[in-house]
């Protein structure tokens, strides 16, 4: 375990009450923590690099599934988790991920409920409900989750939310909100998506271009400061009321649809598992053909949450970033 | 300027732009709705349809006055010519009705999505997956929807069969029921002789993934089309066994073979 500002917080007299935000390494973190950092005090965790927040931020690089990891819960009293630490499907292999998403969520999970923690708030993904052609739009959380029956490199995604859920239901105290947002986008943001925007080529299957929505990092990180505010267990989606097709999407930010090749359906996936491309990972290459469109509606009424971005902002700065 | 903003500049008329705007249609800041509906493609898809509207098919509706101006409607045709031209048809009719026109959804067969350029275009004009998670979804935003019980058993049905109605799915009249629906009836005549299809090679369309893949001639022949849209069917909200719904489902079936044969009459022949 490495350590940046690792105080014996737990002995002295709390003032603020305490969040353990991991994935602290990753932009969206960085936001929730400018959010939080005067009400709260911060621990961050990241299990890939060590990164420094500020001087009354501990900041601590650890494996989740070793045992050091339930020191940080001794050391410091956590109110609440924010879980962002989830390895994107474009990064390590699929073993590794699946140790850090499924086991390591389920060893952070536990330690929350050991420790008394009552405010866990998961991040998740829209990519769990797949890219099917029979997907109807505005898909709500009801919706079965899809993704594992299309290809193994989400399974962790999958089986993350089912672990939640599991505990969701089994332990009430800890109030657990899952959030599965649409595509988060903006500056910082290294997901596949915003890559793709941020180049001046991106691949795009012939023939397809299917309906995307995304959201503003800032709108994201208000959304989960908001959930963590409010205490409301569930699954929630968090997507705006808008929405465009992925290759306007690349027009708007100034970016050239470089076509591959679409049928037979096995062809664009052979082409994207040969060039191994990092920004279009061939089991992504579905939802880049049909859409997954979900409905953020229930979020937006139980919590009172609109995203403030407007779709056309967010486009013009990738198209900006270009000049 | 991009493609579509030219193509809109050079081929969507003043006035059509005008009756197109009149309709009120849900869309976020870039023109899509979330099931793909673009505002722009679609204004420029009807003004292409337009000649093969008035001019080639020569389409005549009679009877357009009994879809509601607004709110929840479904409009249940039948099925028939190898492509998707009927539904294409009853909404360019309802599009550019006079009084209060309407821009309603087709439901599309399932594989449509994974056909490539087509799917998208389709979407983009308002046809929609036919999924009842879909269906049910616009009908509470008020739409009005389009769909072909028979679905590829009527579409994909040889010239031999023309104008017998193949089995009718029983969802469209749950939806009704559930979303207080009203149900226009509609008989369409003259698709069945567009593409009129001889056989179906079905070893080739398993092997391509496709529903059928007819031997027809490789044109979309001119022949004159009627629609015959028919009074509301109101089928109350009641728990029923299924039995009792396919009853309601006949109901429509024979509304709508009424109207074939008031179409079949009216004709003066297949190409005029």
């Amino acid at each position: 375990m490495s350590t940046i500002n690792a105080l014996p917080l737990k002995k002295s007299k709390k003032i603020k009450k305490t969040v353990l935000i991991t994935g602290a390494a990753g932009a969206l973190s960085q936001q929730i923590i400018n959010r939080l950092r005067d009400t709260y005090q911060i621990v961050a965790v990241d299990f890939r690099k060590l990164t420094y927040h500020s001087d009354d931020i501990p900041s601590y690089k650890i494996d989740f599934n070793k045992r050091g990891f339930e020191d940080l819960f001794k050391r410091h009293d956590f109110d609440s988790v924010i879980h962002l630490g989830r390895i994107s499907s474009s990064e390590e292999t699929r073993m590794s991920r699946y140790n850090a998403n499924v086991l390591g969520t389920q060893k952070l999970l536990d330690l929350s409920h050991k420790y008394g923690i009552n405010n866990v708030i998961v991040l998740s993904t829209y990519h769990v409900y797949g890219a099917s052609p029979y997907n109807p739009a505005l898909l709500d959380e009801k919706a079965p989750l899809k993704a594992a029956e299309l290809t193994m490199d989400l399974v962790d995604s999958v089986e993350l939310e089912n672990l939640a859920n599991i505990y969701l239901w089994r332990y009430p105290d800890l109030n657990i909100t899952i959030l599965r947002p649409c595509n988060i986008v903006g500056p910082g943001v290294k997901n596949t998506i915003s890559s793709l925007l941020s180049s001046k080529m991106a691949p795009a299957l012939a023939g397809f271009s299917p309906i995307m929505q995304f959201i503003h990092i800032d709108d994201m990180a208000d959304a989960i400061v908001l959930a963590h505010k409010k205490r409301i267990r569930g699954v929630y989606n968090v997507a705006p009321n808008d929405w465009i097709s992925y290759q306007d999407a690349l027009k708007h930010c100034g970016c050239m649809a470089i076509p591959i090749p679409s049928i037979p359906p096995v062809l664009p996936k052979l082409i994207t598992s040969i060039l191994d491309l990092k920004m279009f990972p061939s089991y992504l290459v579905n939802y880049f053909k049909y859409p997954v469109v979900i409905n953020g509606k229930t979020f937006n009424d139980i919590f009172g949450f609109s995203a403030k971005r407007p779709l056309k902002e967010i486009l013009r700065t990738y198209n900006e970033m270009k000049e | 300027m991009s493609l579509k903003s030219f193509l809109k500049t050079k081929l969507v008329s003043k006035e059509l732009n005008q009756q197109l705007d009149k309709i009120n249609k849900p869309v976020g800041s870039l023109g899509y709705d979330p099931w793909g509906f673009n505002t722009d493609t679609n204004k420029i898809v009807l003004a292409m349809f337009s000649g093969i509207y008035h001019k080639y098919f020569r389409v005549e509706a009679k009877g357009i006055e009994n879809v509601p101006d607004t709110g929840p409607v479904l409009i249940i045709a039948n099925h028939s010519g190898q492509l998707p031209i009927d539904g294409t048809l009853i909404a360019y009719a309802l599009a550019n009705r006079k009084k209060a026109p309407r821009l309603p959804r087709a439901m599309i067969e399932r594989f449509f999505p994974t056909v490539p350029y087509l799917g998208n275009l389709l979407n983009q004009i308002g046809a929609v997956l036919g999924d009842p998670e879909n269906c049910a979804k616009m009908l509470e935003n008020g739409e009005a929807i389009v769909a072909f019980p028979e679905g590829i058993r009527g579409s994909g049905k040889l010239y031999k069969d023309r104008y017998q109605l193949q089995r009718f799915g029983n969802g469209f009249v749950h939806l009704a029921m559930k979303h207080n629906t009203p149900i226009i009836p509609v008989g369409v005549v003259g698709c069945e002789e567009t593409i009129p299809a001889f056989a179906n090679i079905k070893p080739l369309a398993k092997l391509l993934g496709v529903p059928y893949v007819p031997i027809a001639l490789p044109v979309v022949l001119p022949a004159k089309v009627i629609l015959n849209f028919g009074k509301p069917i109101h089928f109350a909200n009641e728990d029923l066994t299924e039995e009792q719904i396919t009853r309601r489902v006949e109901k429509v079936k024979s509304a709508i073979n009424a109207l074939t044969a008031k179409g079949l009459e009216e004709r003066t022949g297949i190409f005029q």
